[in-house]
């Protein structure tokens, strides 16, 4: 598949989404509503459960899972209450010490006007400064979409997971192509040159991981899934708080590709 | 942690004259800086470039910038971004579209970066948020405040998914500085939008704006389409923005400096105080 064609596979509405992996990678659940401020945005389905026994907090972007939903969750796209929701958990499950885990599949953060009057950007911002310094272990499995700063938001953790199909991207490829080139045609094009791929994150460095689809099995993939989280939560929990911290500083610190003195720093394509 | 050196820079070039975008006037660059930037015809804010900025704000000759020998570079290949990056250093004589370094305001040191937007819009690449990024790291070392000055049309999309983490390489510096207790002020200047709003824009302790400046995340259009209503006039502008409760301050341009180091000196660090 080209990227544009696995883009447009994961946004297809017979995908399962968030909801359907949070029934089977957690259990006692209860969700938990609102952002103690404004209101509660369903667009991103948080709350508390276990992981393979553990107690963490999951933080979900949510498509829907029929029309009148996905129309009540703008598609997927967290607006700031939403983003403040998950704020607020991440501080609470710093308090109880619980990991946070965080699955992503949005085209992007709400883009009305309501999301700019109540400051969208301030509450991107202030979701990756929180989940920059949080002292608990983080992690993030994207599963669909992962559209620029409203994913990047969810996603500035210790570990990044990526199923097969699954893309990243800093613009959409339809975005990318409106701006540069003018000529919404040419959104393949976009694709292939922002390269998106969860195959192009692994290359980066932007994921650690890719799980395979098998939605035939979803249960048995949703196992792969919950037993490498569960590996990777028992593996930060050995790390000091300080050697968490300095671990997940220099995760982000590396990112940059460009010339120094003539020496090239990251690895071009 | 690698430090930057110090260097003098010394290549000052005349300054041109500067056309007014409001009312097209002609202003002699003369009278541009002893207007501080602002047009003697119409009132308009110029677009100020960093050496304009720090001849407004930094005191005489006290600004040092990082040397760095950083250089964008096409790593996707991507079409039409070695010739943009090309143009754009000739037109500004800077290799990307930030400076940072070091300076005194009304005598309180601190560190600095300045975008500027003559650069691809002052997108952020993997040069800009590297830049930044070492800029607050040096504060944290230094345990100096840093003023900031962002105008951004947002991520620089030609560096894909490197230029996204820049959002977060930048903030988990911002988070450190701020591990420390130490002052972060952010000023928006026109425009700030997109993914350096979304981030370290956003992230001041104090955050100030100058008049009519745009301040957003999505850019108008697309809200505009995704409402499927047309926007109010002033929609983003710095006024709406503090009217909604994210700008501390609007502050205009002849009081930018005087703001700035009285500010600065409310936080300079006391003597029996909590270092």
């Amino acid at each position: 598949m080209t990227p544009y064609e696995k883009l447009k596979t994961v946004r297809r509405s017979d995908r399962p989404t968030a909801r359907d992996y949070l029934d089977l990678l957690f259990e006692d659940r209860v969700d938990l509503c609102g952002d103690r401020r404004f209101g509660d945005d369903t667009a991103i389905t948080a709350g508390i459960g276990t992981l393979d026994g553990v107690p963490v907090t999951y933080l979900a972007t949510e498509k829907g899972r029929d029309l009148q939903e996905r129309m009540r969750n703008q598609f997927g796209c967290p607006k700031p209450e939403g983003y403040r929701k998950a704020i607020r958990l991440m501080r609470q499950s710093e308090k109880f010490g619980r990991p946070v885990v965080c699955l992503v599949d949005t085209l992007g953060a709400y883009c009305g006007a309501e999301a700019e009057e109540r400051g969208q950007g301030e509450a991107i911002a202030e979701s990756i400064l929180t989940l920059s310094g949080l002292k608990t272990p983080t992690l993030s499995l994207v599963i669909g979409e992962g559209g620029s700063g409203g994913a990047l938001a969810l996603c500035t953790t210790d570990r990044v997971y990526m199923l097969e199909n699954a893309c990243y991207s800093v613009i959409s490829p339809e975005g990318c192509a409106s701006i540069l080139w003018k000529d919404s045609s040419r959104v393949s094009d976009a694709a292939d040159a922002l390269h998106i791929t969860a195959q192009d994150m692994l290359q980066f460095g932007v994921a650690e991981q890719i799980f395979d689809e098998d939605f035939k099995h979803f249960p048995a993939m949703c196992k792969t899934i919950r037993r490498q989280m569960a590996d990777d939560l028992k593996l930060l929990s050995t790390f000091s708080l300080e050697q968490l911290l300095e671990n997940r500083y220099n995760r982000f610190r590396k990112f940059g590709i460009f010339e120094e003195g003539g020496v090239m720093h990251g690895t071009a394509l | 942690m690698q430090l930057p050196f110090f260097s003098k820079k010394s290549s000052e070039k005349p300054r041109e004259d500067l056309i007014c975008k409001q009312c097209k006037a002609t202003v002699p660059a003369k009278d541009a800086v002893k207007n501080r930037f602002i047009c003697p015809s119409c009132g308009a804010y110029l677009t100020m470039t960093p050496q304009d900025r720090l001849h407004l704000v930094a005191d005489k000759d006290s600004f040092t910038a990082f040397r760095d020998e950083l250089k964008s570079v096409n790593f996707l290949h991507f079409p039409g971004y070695s010739e943009k990056l090309e143009k754009a250093v000739t037109a500004t004589g800077e290799p990307d579209a930030v400076v940072c370094g070091t300076a005194a305001i009304d005598g309180t040191p601190c560190a600095l970066f300045l975008m500027d937007t003559r650069f691809i819009m002052a997108s952020m690449g993997s040069v800009v948020g590297e830049r930044i990024t070492r800029t607050f790291e040096y504060a944290t070392a230094h345990r100096l405040p840093v003023v900031g000055f962002a105008a951004s049309g947002g991520a620089r999309m030609q560096e894909g998914i490197v230029s996204l983490m820049q959002m977060a390489k930048v903030s988990a510096a911002v988070q450190r500085h701020a591990a420390q207790r130490l002052l972060y002020i952010s000023v928006l200047t026109n425009p700030t939008t997109g993914g350096v709003t979304a981030s370290f824009a956003m992230q001041g302790d104090l955050i100030l704006a100058e008049p009519g400046a745009t301040v957003g995340f999505a850019g108008r259009r697309v809200v505009e389409q995704t409402t499927k209503t047309a926007l109010p006039e002033g929609f983003q502008s710095a006024e709406f923005v503090r009217d909604h409760g994210f700008i501390d301050k609007i502050v205009p341009r002849d009081a930018l400096r005087d703001t700035l180091a009285t500010l600065l000196r409310l936080h300079a660090p006391r003597n029996g105080g909590i270092a």
